[in-house]
């Protein structure tokens, strides 16, 4: 999961504070890991540099969660960019799917687009997959499966996530 | 928007049952020898989009286009005979005829084009023998597993040599090993034969044999390959 | 087990028996007609022995005979002329009454005599003579209608008779004449109904053939939707009920059918009771208070149709496990063995055998037999219809797909099939039978009466004391009459006592005479002898006099004697001589088909002292071409002596009560078949919704609905067919044997074959085409959604 990605994202409603910036994250995404503020220092100095941000201001006090930051031109094309990746399917994605479904919702994004781009992925690895063990022996059709297996899972996770968008859409954006 | 030899399009489809709307502006197309997987929550109408493309049902509004002809034009006789020589069907389940042997149920299209008997039996046999249960010929679909009765139904689905093969959750009631199988056989055969194959499944991993996948919510199509 | 417990699963299952919406309600509604009719049925055949006594009883206690018991008149006599007459075809009972003092006997249902001038007639008579249609009657019977007849005094609801006032009867011919003096009513010595043999011999087996398809229906209509209740009876296993509960509720399901059934069934018989009492079969009609059930026998019936209903159904349960998961049915049954179902046509066959050339007059059937054998044969069809049709179907090879599919289902379930066929096959085997027995005996009954009707067609007596000529002119003069031919007719001898020679006289005038014999040539006060010509040749002696020896009585000279004596002891005659010139002739067959041998005297020939001696005969031709000729003939024939009624000619004479009874049972066959044929649509459309995602998936895959209709027909008709084709056969055999045992001659009925396989045939089209309807809608894809 990319949590520069992740806070940049955040960003995208409006300037906040670091301070904000790590309350807002851990609340909706750090449920059992909390963000450092080591963490947000060091993302938000990165993202800096690479001009994704920039410092909207700064409150007396000191230090990088006293500082206000806001999205540039360039960070919003950056989390567009991320949002429209599909992840490479693999085994527990859940976590990064779900951080791109709430960010979406909060951005007023289609959530929808990315559950379905994510599961032509999926698909796409399956048919692979599938063809893969239709010519291999029994070994490779063992670990096919497995794989398999996995992919349905966390493509059943896809189809009822995008079942239940607007309930998630309306206990997030709230 | 539809792409160039495509075998049957389907465009605009509306389709209600009373105050049930089942399609609502589906779109469709297929290519011979493509395998397209239909998904899609239950109720969400995907059956309804198999019936009409298969010419069972008329939907209400909207074009339907079988190798240049529209199915609009067409009479129920001329739908009937469509579907007896051109279109072949494997069910969940029910479909087999329980009174006639396995061998019988495989040569019933055959029959129904008016192929004679001995003919129409042979031709079953060796559909039968390329799904592995030619063994079963004389026993009666009661006698038989879940899995080979399945593997018997599309043997007679292919009877017929059908250009487009209609499978709606042929494998919705067998376990995975029996459904993998079926799966299998059946687009191995389609594939051989150059058959179109409209897959109607809710399981991904039966999805996962098409070669493009279409998924139908609230009576609207997507066309999985041109997402975003 | 509890008491309690029993009665809640009984109750469940009445609950269940109506419960499952407007299609639980028409089944069960369609079970309740089914036993209801045959309740009905059973009822009315309850019923009618009594019914039967009823009007047996009622016809003694009026009976106005005195046996050849000479009366004096006395205060408590009565005189009662038999004035009976016939209106069109129908008979008339009527009597004229002349009490002969204070204390002479009421006829039963008569409050008080009628007047002179007066009649009391029974309501049916009343009807039709207040009718335009009875307006040539009431001539006839002109008098005031002062009251009707009471039903004590009538035998059936649509008798026609009447009493009538009289007076001077005395004075005419008592105990000749129709005219009787008694001093009571009612048959001394009653009488057991004594019924013809071949009688009771069809009735009994009427019954037996209405009766049996019945009560197959009746088990038939207890298996009514009973997959259904199969599988419901699974989902109450799965919630805990035990193996024998689920019985118990099956059999309460089947008890609040045919309990329902029951209340139907008295309905039924409510109703059909007063109708009862508004037809007439055969001329006989009853009273709906007749139709009493035997309180023994009904309670019987009240109690057998639950009872066998409910056996039905477990029966029918025994070869099912009901498991939680579903109904489980029990190994293939066992190969249906044919030697003991020959054995019951076989050995009712052999108990009809020993009756058999028993024959009208030799008397007796003995019924525990008749009705043992009739039932074994027509048990013996529904025994051997399942083997047959398992058998034949079996070899039955594949043709069209249609075909195809009917015979490979009713190859897995050829049981179901026959046994609603059953019914079907009974009834028509029996109804070919007895329409077998109807056409041998009535043709039996139709006999060659001998008159030429073409020369004339009634024939009226002249009373004693009536002038023959007075009377032939008035005829003449009737309405609708062309052509009277009068003949006094009487005996003349040799006057040598005990073994005098008798010859036969008929006087006549020449036109009248020319009927009876080839004359050379005639003028008043001819005389001739007539000659039978032996080689008549025809074999038809007894229609030829052979006691007439006129051929030694009638030589010229001889002096013969007229008969005149008005009682035995005192004897008078009145002589005369054969004339020089008698002529001779040669005797034809007159009107009546008699060659008749004699002297023919013309009336100038004829001695008027004689008189006496001679009794007047007259041969009226009538005009055929006005509907009522006849009526008004006995109208004038009433006028001139209303004892004596005009003989109607006709030329065959066959017995049209059977042609009604046929008419009946055909109707009841029918009916019957007609029932049959709801239960065969009932089971079929239950088949038809189980395989509804089957048809939908047939259709989809673009079969024809032809196919499937075509189908659905074969599996109707092929064992409809069958169960015809043993019916026919069993129906023939039937038939033969009891018209051997009535004696008759053996004919085929083709035409009863024909019409009962022909309407048994119409069943199966009705049936298919009734089911076409749902059948379509059944194939619609609705039935592929899963659900």
């Amino acid at each position: 999961m990319s949590i520069g990605h992740t806070l940049l994202g955040l960003l995208e409603s409006g300037p906040r504070h670091g301070y904000d910036l790590k309350r807002a994250f851990d609340e909706k995404f750090g449920h059992d890991r909390p963000l450092h503020y080591g963490q947000v220092y060091s993302t938000m100095s990165r993202l800096l540099k690479n001009g994704l941000v920039e410092v909207d201001g700064i409150e007396p006090g000191g230090g990088p969660e006293r500082k206000r930051y806001a999205i540039t031109d360039a960070g919003i094309t950056d989390v567009q960019r991320w949002l429209a990746t599909p992840e490479k399917p693999e085994p527990y994605l859940q976590s990064t799917l779900y951080t791109k479904v709430v960010l979406a919702l909060l951005t007023h994004r289609n959530a929808g687009d990315i559950l379905d781009n994510q599961r032509a992925e999926h698909l796409r690895m399956m048919r692979i997959l599938t063809d893969r063990k239709r010519k291999g022996d029994l070994a490779d059709q063992l670990i096919c499966d497995h794989a398999l297996f996995h992919l349905e899972a966390d493509l059943r996770w896809l189809e009822l996530t995008a079942a239940r968008l607007d309930k998630l859409a309306e206990v997030v954006v709230k | 928007m539809t792409p160039a030899g495509s075998l049957l399009v389907a465009d605009e489809l509306r389709k209600t049952y009373g105050p049930t709307v089942a399609l609502d502006g589906a779109e469709f197309s297929i290519h011979p020898g493509e395998v397209v997987a239909v998904m899609g929550p239950s109720g969400s109408g995907k059956s309804t989009l198999l019936h009409c493309l298969a010419g069972i049902v008329t939907p209400d509004s909207g074009s339907i286009t079988y190798n240049g002809r529209e199915m609009a034009t067409m009479n129920d006789a001329e739908r009937s005979a469509l579907r007896r020589s051109e279109f072949g069907f494997v069910f969940q389940f029910g479909q087999l005829v329980p009174e006639l042997t396995c061998v019988e149920n495989v040569a019933l299209p055959l029959r129904l084009n008016g192929t004679s008997r001995k003919e129409a039996e042979k031709a079953a046999l060796g559909w039968m023998e390329r799904l592995e249960v030619d063994d079963l010929r004389k026993k009666r679909p009661g006698e038989v597993s879940g899995g080979q009765g399945q593997r018997v139904a599309v043997a007679r689905s292919l009877v017929t040599n059908p250009r487009v093969l209609f499978a709606d959750e042929p494998t919705g009631a067998l376990d995975s090993l029996n459904g993998e199988r079926v799966m299998d056989l059946l687009t191995e055969a389609a594939r051989s034969t150059n058959a179109a194959v409209v897959l109607v499944t809710h399981e991904a991993r039966v999805a996962a044999y098409s070669d493009r996948e279409i998924v139908v919510r609230d009576g609207k199509s997507r066309d999985m390959e041109r997402v975003v | 087990m509890s008491l309690r417990q029993w009665w809640r699963d009984l109750a469940m299952g009445v609950r269940f028996a109506f419960a499952g919406g407007r299609e639980g309600w028409v089944r069960a509604l369609l079970t309740a007609v089914g036993v209801g009719l045959g309740v009905a049925l059973l009822l009315l055949t309850t019923a009618l022995p009594s019914a039967l006594a009823v009007r047996h009883e009622r016809g003694d206690a009026r009976a106005d005979i005195n046996y050849g018991q000479e009366k004096k008149k006395a205060d408590d006599t009565l005189l009662s002329g038999n004035a009976s007459t016939t209106f069109r075809d129908t008979d008339i009972r009527g009597r004229d009454l002349e009490p002969e003092g204070p204390k002479a006997p009421l006829p039963p249902g008569v409050a008080k005599f009628p007047a002179v001038g007066e009649m009391v007639v029974s309501p049916a008579l009343k009807k039709l003579l207040e009718s335009e249609d009875g307006k040539l009657l009431r001539e006839r019977l002109s008098n005031r209608i002062a009251g009707t007849i009471a039903e004590s005094g009538l035998i059936g609801s649509q008798e026609l008779a009447f009493y009538r006032g009289a007076e001077g009867l005395a004075a005419q011919d008592i105990n000749g004449a129709g005219i009787s003096r008694i001093d009571k009513y009612g048959n001394p010595n009653p009488t057991e109904s004594d019924s013809d043999p071949v009688l009771v011999l069809l009735v009994l087996v009427v019954f037996v053939v209405l009766l049996m398809p019945v009560a197959v229906f009746i088990t038939a209509a207890a298996r009514f939707g009973g997959e259904r209740r199969d599988r419901r009876l699974a989902a109450l296993r799965l919630v805990g009920a035990d193996g024998r509960s689920t019985r118990r509720i099956a059999a309460g399901e089947a008890l609040a059918g045919s309990v329902l059934g029951l209340v139907l069934g008295t309905g039924f018989f409510l109703i059909g009771r007063e109708v009862a009492g508004s037809v007439e079969v055969f001329g006989q009609s009853v009273f709906p208070s007749y139709l009493n059930p035997s309180p023994l026998l009904a309670l019987l019936v009240a109690v057998a149709v639950p009872a066998a209903a409910v056996l039905v159904t477990l029966l029918a349960l025994r070869g099912v496990v009901i498991e939680p998961l579903g109904v489980v049915r029990t190994a293939k049954p066992a190969r249906r063995r044919l030697w003991w179902r020959l054995l019951l046509p076989l050995a009712g066959l052999g108990m009809l055998y020993p009756m058999v050339g028993q024959g009208r007059d030799g008397g007796d059937f003995n019924q525990y037999l008749v009705s043992g054998g009739v039932i074994l044969l027509l048990v013996g069809v529904t025994a051997l219809l399942p083997w047959i049709v398992e058998a034949v179907v079996a070899r039955l090879g594949a043709g069209a797909v249609s075909w195809q599919l009917a015979v490979r289902r009713l190859q897995l379930s050829s049981g179901t099939a026959a046994r609603m066929v059953n019914g079907i096959a009974v009834a028509v085997a029996g109804a070919i039978a007895l329409q077998m027995l109807f056409a041998g005996t009535s043709s039996d009954y139709t006999k060659d009466t001998g008159y030429d009707i073409s020369r004339a067609q009634m024939q009226v007596t002249v009373p004693k004391g009536k002038a023959l000529a007075a009377t032939a002119k008035e005829l003449a003069a009737t309405k609708g009459v062309r052509q009277v031919y009068a003949f006094d007719e009487g005996y003349v001898n040799d006057g040598s006592g005990e073994d005098a020679s008798w010859a036969r006289v008929t006087v006549a005038d020449c036109t009248s005479l020319r009927e009876v014999a080839k004359l050379p040539s005639c003028r008043d006060g001819d005389v001739f002898v007539s000659h039978v010509a032996p080689a008549a040749g025809e074999g038809d002696t007894d229609r030829q006099n052979a006691d007439d020896e006129s051929n030694v009585t009638a030589r010229p000279g001889q002096k013969l004697y007229f008969d005149t004596s008005e009682a035995a002891e005192k004897q008078t005659s009145v002589a005369w001589t054969v004339p020089k010139a008698v002529k001779q002739a040669e005797s034809i067959a007159d009107p009546t088909g008699y060659r008749r041998g004699g002297i023919l005297l013309t009336p100038g020939a004829f001695p008027a002292q004689a008189a006496a001696g001679v009794r007047g005969e007259i041969y009226v031709r009538v005009d055929d071409s006005l509907p009522d000729a006849r009526d008004y003939v006995r109208n004038t024939a009433a006028r001139i002596n209303p004892y004596e009624e005009p003989m109607t000619w006709v030329s065959t004479e066959s017995n049209d009560r059977y042609s009604s009874i046929r008419t009946g049972l055909f109707v009841g066959a029918v009916c019957v078949l007609a029932l049959i044929g709801a239960s065969l649509l009932v089971s079929q459309l239950e088949q038809l919704r189980e395989r509804r995602r089957l048809l939908s998936a047939l259709v989809a895959f673009g079969t024809r609905r032809r196919t499937l209709s075509l189908s659905v027909l074969w599996q109707t008709a092929i064992p409809v067919g069958l169960g015809l084709l043993l019916a026919s056969g069993v129906g023939l055999t039937l038939g033969v044997v009891l018209l051997k045992m009535t004696d008759t001659s053996v004919r085929v009925d083709w035409s009863s074959v024909l019409s009962m396989t022909g309407v048994g045939a119409g069943v199966v089209l009705v049936v298919t085409v009734l089911s076409l309807p749902p059948l379509l809608r059944l194939m619609r894809p609705d039935g592929l959604r899963t659900e």
